[in-house]
């Protein structure tokens, strides 16, 4: 079991430049549990993740970790706690699946030390919680994008960290592979207490999975808590502008939401 | 999903193989040098016997013969450094721009440290070694930095076509500014021009002891960064999560690759191709860990230059073919390959 951590953001404002994305936010994210993050398209998900992992620069405001300023922490202890998985990581032409994942132990790493026992064992454990040791010679290149995305899941888990964030881990998987995906990362909060911290674009895996679910609009927070509680037909139009029926998910208990178009929708053809 | 071989432990065994393969090849790698090494010295316009080679490689110029081998020895060992600092310096251009077709001569580095070396001869009566390497490291960084800056220009950032197309304008430009340096000075035409083309048949030992410092300190800071480049890799985001500080360890490696390009530059003068080749040669045989891509490319290049040389003085006896028209003749080819294949992927 890992140690609890305590990750918030106060009144942060963060943006790129002169512009400002997200202005006056307050967040805090429950440790030990999974937290997901919905919300339309260009609404800050992303931005908010890379000022929690601090690779922005906050305007004003801070984000604490356990009560201290990420800015302010050296840069590998903070790695040893808090991995990011951002939205479209790059992948050099021709790398194994092992290399790949033994690059996550950069942190754990001293500068000219060499690669140890350690190392080893947690690549070791990373493939093996995956089910991808028979990868693990594999170019990147050569596999199914499901694969892929399994990879740099992998890489994550074998930096070790308490706490995850993870920016659309499901986007481009089918629906089988999104299911695998948040069943790895409910085992690695099941198994390990890791805090998880994940942008999803699918509500309903959000409200299935998560046990916080923050929903944003425009830079701020519209509504935050259990899925029951914040996905409601409210709370839909107002983050997406559509409306929708929310009825109990039967395998689940969790809300399930059922959107409302113009078209194939009974009583709205009449 | 592919089947799952759940062997435990298995990911391991994998990774040690793998490390001793790498091992092999750079013990290979080192071998086949020692011989060229010893071809380059036993070789060249004028055939010697095994007695001449064995007296003037321990110093010995009694005869014609063992002055001539006597002259191949630091003339090898150029070739070997200027080899191996090229070929570092291009993986680690590669890697802190992310850009395959990055290497000191098509980013226009080693035109920049021309420029600054003729110029320092032209105007400011530059003559020593130490000058001549000093002048280079800043010509190339300047030139470094501008290249960097201007391929970063509008949309896309720093893509590896608009590096290498502000790389091609920007050595254009350099070598008519080293024209319009050198061409009203008829008393210096001469000497640039041998340098210019790219050559180790002059060496001595003190131009190689002056610039061995040089070479050491960026060598070391260019494997020193290689994991740093590892991470970086994976994109900045990525890199930065993992805890690397990431413009400062960019800085600290491209100034690695800038002093081994420009010293290299000072001591033999613009030798293309061989930052490009090399390093994608090395890829292929122990992969994309810049910890063994690096001291592997450093074997690799002094190879291909020492190739070079050797090739260049066989092919047009009794004249000698200078090394950089040889890599350019090898590079060129190979420089088609890597664009043919990126420009899919880059368009
Ligand atoms: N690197 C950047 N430079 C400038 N502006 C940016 C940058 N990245 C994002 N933005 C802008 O910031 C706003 C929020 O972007 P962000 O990436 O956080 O959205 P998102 O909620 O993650 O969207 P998506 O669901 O599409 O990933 C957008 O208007 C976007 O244009
Ligand atoms: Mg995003």
């Amino acid at each position: 079991m890992t140690a609890s951590h305590d990750l918030a953001a106060r009144a942060l404002a963060v943006g790129y430049g002169e512009r400002t994305v997200i202005d006056d936010l307050d967040l805090q994210v429950p440790g030990g549990k999974m937290t997901a993050i919905v919300g339309a398209n260009a609404c800050g998900k992303s931005t908010l993740l890379r000022a929690m992992s601090r690779l922005l620069k906050p305007q004003r405001g801070q984000v604490l970790l356990d009560g201290r300023e990420v800015h302010s922490m050296r840069s590998k202890e903070l790695a040893r706690t808090l991995g990011l998985l951002p939205q479209s990581p790059l992948a050099p032409e021709g790398i194994t699946v092992a290399d790949l994942v033994g690059r996550g132990r950069h942190p754990h790493q001293k500068l000219m030390a060499r690669w140890s026992r350690d190392d080893d064992k947690a690549v070791a454990d990373a493939l093996e919680a995956t089910d991808t040791v028979a990868l693990a010679e594999r170019p990147i290149d050569e596999l199914s994008g499901g694969q892929r995305q399994r990879v740099w899941i992998v890489m994550a888990l074998a930096q070790d960290t308490d706490v995850l964030l993870l920016d659309e881990p499901t986007t481009f998987l089918d629906v089988a592979h999104q299911v695998e995906v948040l069943d790895l990362l409910t085992d690695l909060n099941r198994d390990r207490g890791t805090t998880i911290v994940m942008v999803l674009h699918d509500l309903n895996m959000a409200a299935r999975y998560a046990h916080h679910l923050v929903a944003m609009v425009e830079g701020r927070i519209h509504a935050s808590g259990t899925p029951a509680d914040v996905l409601n037909a409210q709370t839909v139009r107002a983050v997406f502008g559509m409306d929708a029926v929310i009825i109990d998910d039967p395998t689940s208990g969790a809300p399930l939401m059922l959107p409302l178009g113009r078209h194939h929708v009974a009583e709205r053809e009449h | 999903m592919s089947a799952v071989i759940s062997a435990p432990g298995s990911s391991v065994v994998v990774r040690r193989r793998s490390t001793r393969v790498r091992a092999l090849w750079l013990v290979a790698a080192i071998v086949v040098l020692v011989g060229l090494a010893c071809l380059s010295v036993a070789v060249g316009s004028r055939a010697v016997t095994w007695e001449e080679i064995g007296l003037g490689v321990t110093g010995h110029v009694d005869t014609i013969g063992q002055a001539a081998v006597y002259k191949r020895v630091p003339r090898t060992i150029l070739a070997i450094v200027v080899g191996a600092a090229l070929a570092v310096s291009g993986a680690v251009m590669q890697g802190v721009t992310r850009n395959p077709l990055a290497d000191p001569g098509i980013l226009g580095v080693t035109m920049g440290a021309s420029l600054a070396v003729v110029t320092g001869i032209a105007w400011f009566g530059l003559f020593s070694v130490q000058g001549y390497i000093w002048t280079a490291i800043v010509g190339a960084g300047v030139t470094a930095v501008a290249v960097y800056a201007v391929g970063s220009l509008g949309r896309g950032g720093a893509t590896p076509l608009k590096l290498a197309l502000a790389g091609a304008a920007t050595s254009a430009a350099l070598t008519s500014l080293i024209s319009a340096v050198v061409l009203p000075r008829g008393d210096i035409v001469e000497i640039v021009q041998s340098w210019q083309v790219g050559g180790v048949g002059g060496a001595t030992y003190e131009p190689l002891a002056t610039v061995a410092p040089f070479l050491v300190v960026g060598f070391v800071m260019s494997w020193g960064c290689s994991r740093w480049l590892n991470s970086m890799a994976l994109g900045d985001e990525v890199a930065a999560g993992l805890g690397v500080k990431v413009a400062g360890a960019r800085a600290c490696a491209a100034l690695g690759a800038v002093i081994l390009a420009g010293a290299a530059t000072a001591v033999a003068g613009p030798i293309a191709f061989v930052g490009l080749v090399v390093p994608h040669v090395c890829r292929l045989l122990v992969g994309v860990d810049h910890r063994w891509l690096i001291p592997f490319s450093a074997v690799v290049g002094a190879c291909l230059v020492t190739t070079a040389d050797v090739v260049g003085r066989l092919i047009a006896q009794p004249a000698e073919i200078q090394v950089g028209i040889v890599t350019a003749i090898v590079g060129a080819p190979v420089f088609i390959a890597i664009v043919r294949r990126t420009k899919v992927r880059e368009l």
